[in-house]
């Protein structure tokens, strides 16, 4: 039997934006095993992204349970979160989020800035994350010399670099051309057959849905049973 | 520190036009600090120059200024016979009877007038002083003739060689220039102290002696033996310690300088918190993205901090490189003692400059700190939207 990587019970988020009280996920009951790749699915506002926020413990629950690697993250400090989700989690992100004045090879560094190996380790473990997404020629460039889905790909190659138990990627196709969206969506797909990553996505397109091993619906802030569809998709 | 230095670096060259501009401004404040330091350390250079260690400068009992004091020449007679002073080779007594005053020139930067002090010397005066001279000659004993030090023929054109100054009774003849260095003595005038104590009525009183030790140990003894002898009525005291005493000409200048720093540091600290501020909120999702990485608050923290440091020490080192063209440059100050003015020059030295640059940083940390706590306590969530 597989080991449980993220497990919620009654997972709430409330939030007050201006005076009016937001539901963003309410009740949600989801267990993902290790070595799966699922697809968090839904159309806007249904609390994929604030699910998969819980998960990487960017916020905090209202209410509810939420273990993720073993580790109830609730109980964790801002300080211990922190390195947790350094030495555990990557995380890929829409816009790619890289650092602008950083190279390639030094936005793949980062992450490794907060573990004990040397500049020389630390950059030959940045290159070869770098050469597994295909950019081992791109080492020096910094993120305005590269193309989308190049970025992606360095983005990629940071979320891995430090070899997480678990990839969180918030819609790693959503600024991508098709032929960018392609390729990126193949290397997660590799990621999780060849090296066994535990991923969870957040798409709302259903063509990236179809590389993940499982998909999960959500509609407004509620998680639909497994095999069924949101209802805005089956209508 | 986990944030690359390269991250804090790149950004402030990236933002070339607001790092310069914040820079200047840091760096016009340093430059009036150490412009003022500068100043201030030229005028202490020029007073520490002057006076020998192996010379006791003797007045009147209870004088502090040879400008106030009256010395007898009959008390000069009996102060010389004292056995610490040192005796030349044809067995004269190396103490000199001395006259000062002030006369009013006017100058470049003084067009209505400035005094400036005037030396009347007996020939030991300017054997024990040793004094080069520049351009021309010494003047003659018994003749209207004076000396200038550097600086007095460089400020007052009147004072110039082969020219003549009336004061006194008459004119006199500038016969030479002298260099003394960087000693307040480039800031008087020289001449035959019979002479000129004639031309002032004071054929009986002079001002001071100047007296040379045994050698620079027997120095304390020669002043308390002077300050100790009942017939003569003086008070003695180490020649340096009289100039030095007289530093005190700096004080307002320092304490003016100051002032006007401080205000403009704070005009400064303000412009580099409104820089840093601005980097924060334009890179909050950079923010947002470090600390899912999982660096910390209290590294967002340091590297923001850092960051307006470096930029603070940019504009420290600016404000040093605006102030070096003053080094050497010549200006004076009214001396409260001697009631005339005395002439230096700046001096920007490492002793001023690394004040100047720990100024800035200080002011880099004061308008530093705001902005680095408020890219520390960003959430994650809002970091990232915002960007």
């Amino acid at each position: 039997m597989s080991d449980t990587v993220i497990e919620t019970r009654g997972l709430t988020k409330e939030y007050v934006r201006d005076e009016f009280h937001v539901n963003a996920l309410k009740d949600v009951d989801i267990s993902i095993a290790a070595g799966e790749f699922v697809a968090l699915m839904g159309p806007s506002g249904s609390g994929k992204s604030t699910l998969l926020h819980l998960i990487a413990a960017m916020d905090r629950p209202t209410r509810g349970e939420i273990r993720v690697l073993g580790q109830d993250l609730r109980a964790l400090s801002d300080r211990a979160i922190a390195r947790w989700r350094n030495e555990r989690v990557g995380f890929i992100f829409q816009s790619f989020n890289l650092i602008p004045v950083l190279t390639a090879i030094e936005n793949v560094e980062l992450p490794l800035k907060l573990t004990n190996l040397s500049k020389k380790e630390r950059m030959d473990h940045a290159s070869t994350a770098l050469r597994l997404v295909g950019l081992g020629d791109r080492l020096g460039h910094l993120p305005r010399q590269l193309s989308g889905g190049q970025e992606q790909r360095v983005a990629i190659a940071r979320a891995i670099v430090t070899d997480p138990d678990l990839i969180l990627a918030d819609e790693p196709t959503g600024n991508l051309d098709a032929a960018s969206a392609e390729d990126v969506l193949v290397l997660l797909s590799k990621l999780n057959k060849e090296y066994g990553k535990t991923i969870v996505m957040v798409t709302h397109d259903p063509h990236a849905a179809r590389f993940a091993t499982k998909v999960r619906h959500l509609e407004k802030g509620a998680l639909l049973p497994e095999g069924q569809p949101e209802l805005s998709a089956s209508m | 520190m986990a944030i690359p230095i390269a991250y804090n670096l790149r950004n402030l060259i990236v933002r070339k036009t607001t790092t310069v501009m914040t820079a200047l401004g840091i760096g016009l404040t340093v430059a009036v600090l150490v412009a003022d330091l500068a100043l201030v350390n030229g005028l202490r250079q020029a007073f520490r120059s002057t006076g020998n260690p192996m010379h006791v400068l003797v007045l009147r009992k209870g004088g502090t200024a040879e400008l106030s004091s009256a010395m007898s020449r009959t008390v000069y007679q009996d102060l010389k016979t004292n056995p610490g002073i040192a005796r030349d080779s044809s067995g004269q007594p190396m103490a000199s009877l001395e006259m000062v005053a002030v006369i009013s020139l006017t100058g470049i930067d003084s067009p209505h007038g400035m005094n400036v002090s005037l030396r009347g010397l007996d020939p030991m005066g300017k054997r024990l002083r040793d004094v080069p001279i520049l351009y021309g000659r010494w003047y003659q004993s018994g003749r209207r003739e004076i000396v200038v030090g550097r600086s007095v023929a460089l400020r007052y054109p009147q004072a110039q060689l082969g020219k003549q100054i009336r004061f006194g009774k008459g004119m006199w003849d500038v016969v030479g220039v002298m260099d003394a260095g960087p000693s307040a003595f480039n800031s008087e005038i020289w001449g035959d102290l019979n002479q000129i104590a004639s031309d002032f009525n004071r054929q009986d009183t002079a001002s001071s002696v100047l007296a040379r030790a045994l050698d620079a140990a027997a120095v304390p003894a020669l002043v308390n033996s002077l300050n100790d002898d009942p017939r003569l009525n003086v008070t003695a005291m180490r020649e340096q310690i009289y100039y030095d005493n007289q530093t005190n000409a700096g004080a307002p200048l320092q304490i003016l300088g100051m002032f006007v720093s401080i205000v403009m540091a704070v005009g400064s600290s303000f412009a580099a918190m409104n820089t840093m501020f601005a980097a924060v909120s334009r890179r909050a999702m950079e923010i947002g993205t470090l600390r899912v990485l999982g660096f910390s608050r209290f590294s967002i923290l340091t590297s923001f901090f850092f960051e307006s440091l470096l930029l603070a020490g940019i504009g420290g080192l600016l404000g040093c490189l605006l102030a070096l063209p003053l080094n050497g440059m010549t200006t004076g100050v009214g001396s409260f003692t001697t009631f005339s003015e005395i002439a230096f020059n700046f001096r920007v030295t490492p002793a001023v400059m690394i004040p100047g640059v720990v100024f800035a940083l200080i002011l880099g940390a004061v308008g530093g700190l705001l902005p680095a706590r408020s890219a520390a306590r960003q959430e994650i969530l809002v970091a990232l939207r915002e960007g």
